[in-house]
């Protein structure tokens, strides 16, 4: 299951996009868009995900429970 | 308390205020001191003063840097740094309103290509905009790519144009060899607290190495950041300025700590800005019932701290996209759909030619004002008041009351006119015609004032001046601000003496929170 944004909360700082590792997150409609392709929930490479930890509003970048886990 | 706040606390309350005596023999050598201690304090107030040369021509045409800079240049900042490595709990960059103005928000955010396009655009239109700074809406130096890509684009585009960023200083340290490199003489950096404790109150997390870190671990963090980075600025010789927001019941007290850790540091400036905190900006703060401080609580702190350095007074706490003088705000001139369709010529040549004239005008301005407290020489009065001044820049009394958007507030004594604030207002005239609601604001936000100097004022608001014991003054319409405020406190304290009028203290007044009803 990768991560989701949920974009009525991004306020579009772009900030995870900096972040990502995978660079799956881009720009898109004026608001952060994750790939879930792409996404790894950051497994392997850090201790939180950094959309997550680094997003200003809580709650925004969410496990997207519709697709399967990484 | 510190020493130098013992003497200023103890010299007041003596009958001989030598302080002021101290004052009025430094001025009359020339140079403006503000302060009680006996410190100079003549670079950020008029004219070069004590301050070193080298110094002195870095902030001559700095607007946030030096007061008198800012009535005849302009700054700009672009919108390039959006995101943010710490939460603050005044501030949520959701909000954005075109009638908002304070720091974070926003219309609309640039890429640096953009960013250059716009600064050129601006240097064009405003010869007299010197500075361009970044100051987020996030932190320039959590977006180091594009604040330092747009930086070299400005420096190869318009050289002769200062750079300057504003940051949280999380990762000030990793980027002070490339802020050097970049020739960015000017940084300022936002710390609230030397005490995690507090620290704690204000922010709720950092990310920082890859992790959130929240509460004293995060506040520690923060602090050392902060602190370090300034350190190695100061070491390499660039001038930084230190933004402090005034939170009652928070770090309200603790800010004097906070002024002696910077200054031991080489910080060259401290800028105590209060907070702004209403419910429907959306901040902790604000949904909380956090208040902010009265212009009073704020006055205090600066002036307990202008015994230990420079304090700034003339900080509008700009938004991260302001175009124009600092009181002023044309970023609405200088939308990228504006800017895209402009044909933008570089000129330097009218931009220096123009700025030679500001030049000239500005000397004028200390001339006057040098002169015409020659005039005060003789004055040993004690009374020290405040003056609220409609202005458009220049340092003149140029605005009308009704279309006045700010007062410049200015303290009067026998040592001279000084800058110590400003308030925000909603304009009294709309239209033609003047809305009541609005003049109870005017009255509430200069309450602190004896007088308020205006280029013209209908009837009405004069009145209503007079019934709350300020006297409109509109007899020195287009002079210099400083020049005509001595010479009108010094008939005050001919009134005075000879009984004409009573010299009454004035109470507090409110400092505006709320966005502006009328459009900019």
């Amino acid at each position: 299951m990768p991560f989701k944004i949920i974009a009525s909360q991004c306020t579009s700082c772009s900030a995870c996009e900096q972040e990502c590792p995978n660079v799956a997150i881009s720009e898109k409609g004026g608001t952060s868009v994750i790939d879930p392709k792409k996404c790894t929930e950051c497994i392997g490479h850090f201790e939180e995900p950094q959309c997550v930890a680094v997003c200003p509003v809580d709650n925004t970048c969410v496990i997207d429970t519709s697709l399967p886990r990484y | 308390m510190d020493v130098s706040a013992l003497d200023e606390a103890s010299l007041a309350g003596s009958a001989v205020n030598i302080g002021e005596i101290m004052q009025a023999i430094a001025e009359h050598k020339g140079c403006g001191t503000s302060g009680g201690s006996g410190k100079a304090s003549c670079g950020s107030q008029a004219g070069q003063g004590e301050l070193p040369t080298e110094i002195w021509e870095k902030v001559k045409n700095h607007p946030c840097y030096s007061e008198e800079a800012h009535h005849h240049y302009a700054r700009m900042h672009v919108a390039v740094a959006p995101a943010c490595n710490i939460q603050c709990n005044y501030c949520n960059r959701k909000y954005d309103c075109a009638n908002e103005s304070r720091p974070g928000v926003v219309s609309e955010k640039l890429t640096p290509e953009q960013a250059v396009k716009k600064v050129l655009a601006v240097a064009s239109t405003i010869p007299q905009m010197t500075v361009l700074g970044i100051a987020g809406p996030g932190d320039p130096l959590a977006n180091p790519k594009k604040t330092f890509m747009t930086f070299e684009l400005v420096a190869r585009a318009a050289p002769d144009i200062k750079l300057c960023l504003s940051t949280n200083g999380l990762m000030l340290p990793d980027h002070v060899d490339t802020i050097a490199r970049f020739k960015i003489d000017h940084v300022t950096i936002t710390i609230n607290m030397v005490d995690p404790e507090i620290g704690a109150k204000i922010y709720p997390w950092i990310f920082y190495n890859h992790k959130r870190y929240t509460g004293l671990e995060a506040a520690k963090i923060l602090n050392d950041r902060q602190l370090q980075g300034l350190e190695m600025l100061t070491e390499r010789g660039i001038l930084c300025k230190i933004n402090s927001v005034m939170i009652p019941g928070i770090n309200d007290q603790h800010l004097v700590e906070v002024n002696k850790a910077v200054k031991s540091r080489g910080a060259f400036l401290h800028n105590i800005m209060p907070l702004i905190s209403a419910p429907e900006h959306g901040t902790v703060f604000g949904l909380n019932g956090q208040r902010g401080p009265t212009a009073q609580e704020l006055k205090a702190l600066q002036d307990v701290c202008k015994g230990a350095m420079n304090m700034m007074r003339h900080c509008r706490q700009c938004r991260a996209d302001a175009v124009g003088l600092l009181g002023e705000d044309r970023s609405a001139e200088f939308t990228t759909e504006k800017v895209m369709a402009m044909d933008v010529k570089y000129d330097l040549e009218m931009r220096k030619a123009y700025q030679a004239k500001v030049e000239e005008k500005r000397v004028a301005k200390v001339a006057a004002e040098q002169e015409e407290l020659a005039k005060l020489a003789s004055e040993m009065s004690g009374i020290k008041l405040l003056v609220a001044v409609a202005t458009k820049g220049s340092g003149l009394i140029n605005e009308h009351f009704g279309h006045a958007k700010e007062f410049q507030v200015y303290e009067l004594s026998t040592t001279g006119a000084k800058l110590v604030g400003h308030r925000r207002v909603d304009q009294y005239c709309r239209g033609g015609y003047g809305e009541e609601e609005s003049l109870a604001t005017i009255i509430r936000a200069i309450n602190d004032c004896h007088a308020v100097f205006v280029a013209k004022i209908g009837g009405c608001p004069k009145s209503n001046l007079l019934k709350a014991g300020i006297e409109p003054v509109d007899q020195y319409a287009h002079e210099f601000i400083e020049k005509s405020a001595i010479a009108w406190f010094k008939s005050y304290l001919e009134r005075v003496q000879t009984g004409e009028i009573q010299y009454v203290d004035r109470g507090e007044a409110a400092i505006r929170q709320s966005a502006l009803i009328s459009a900019a």
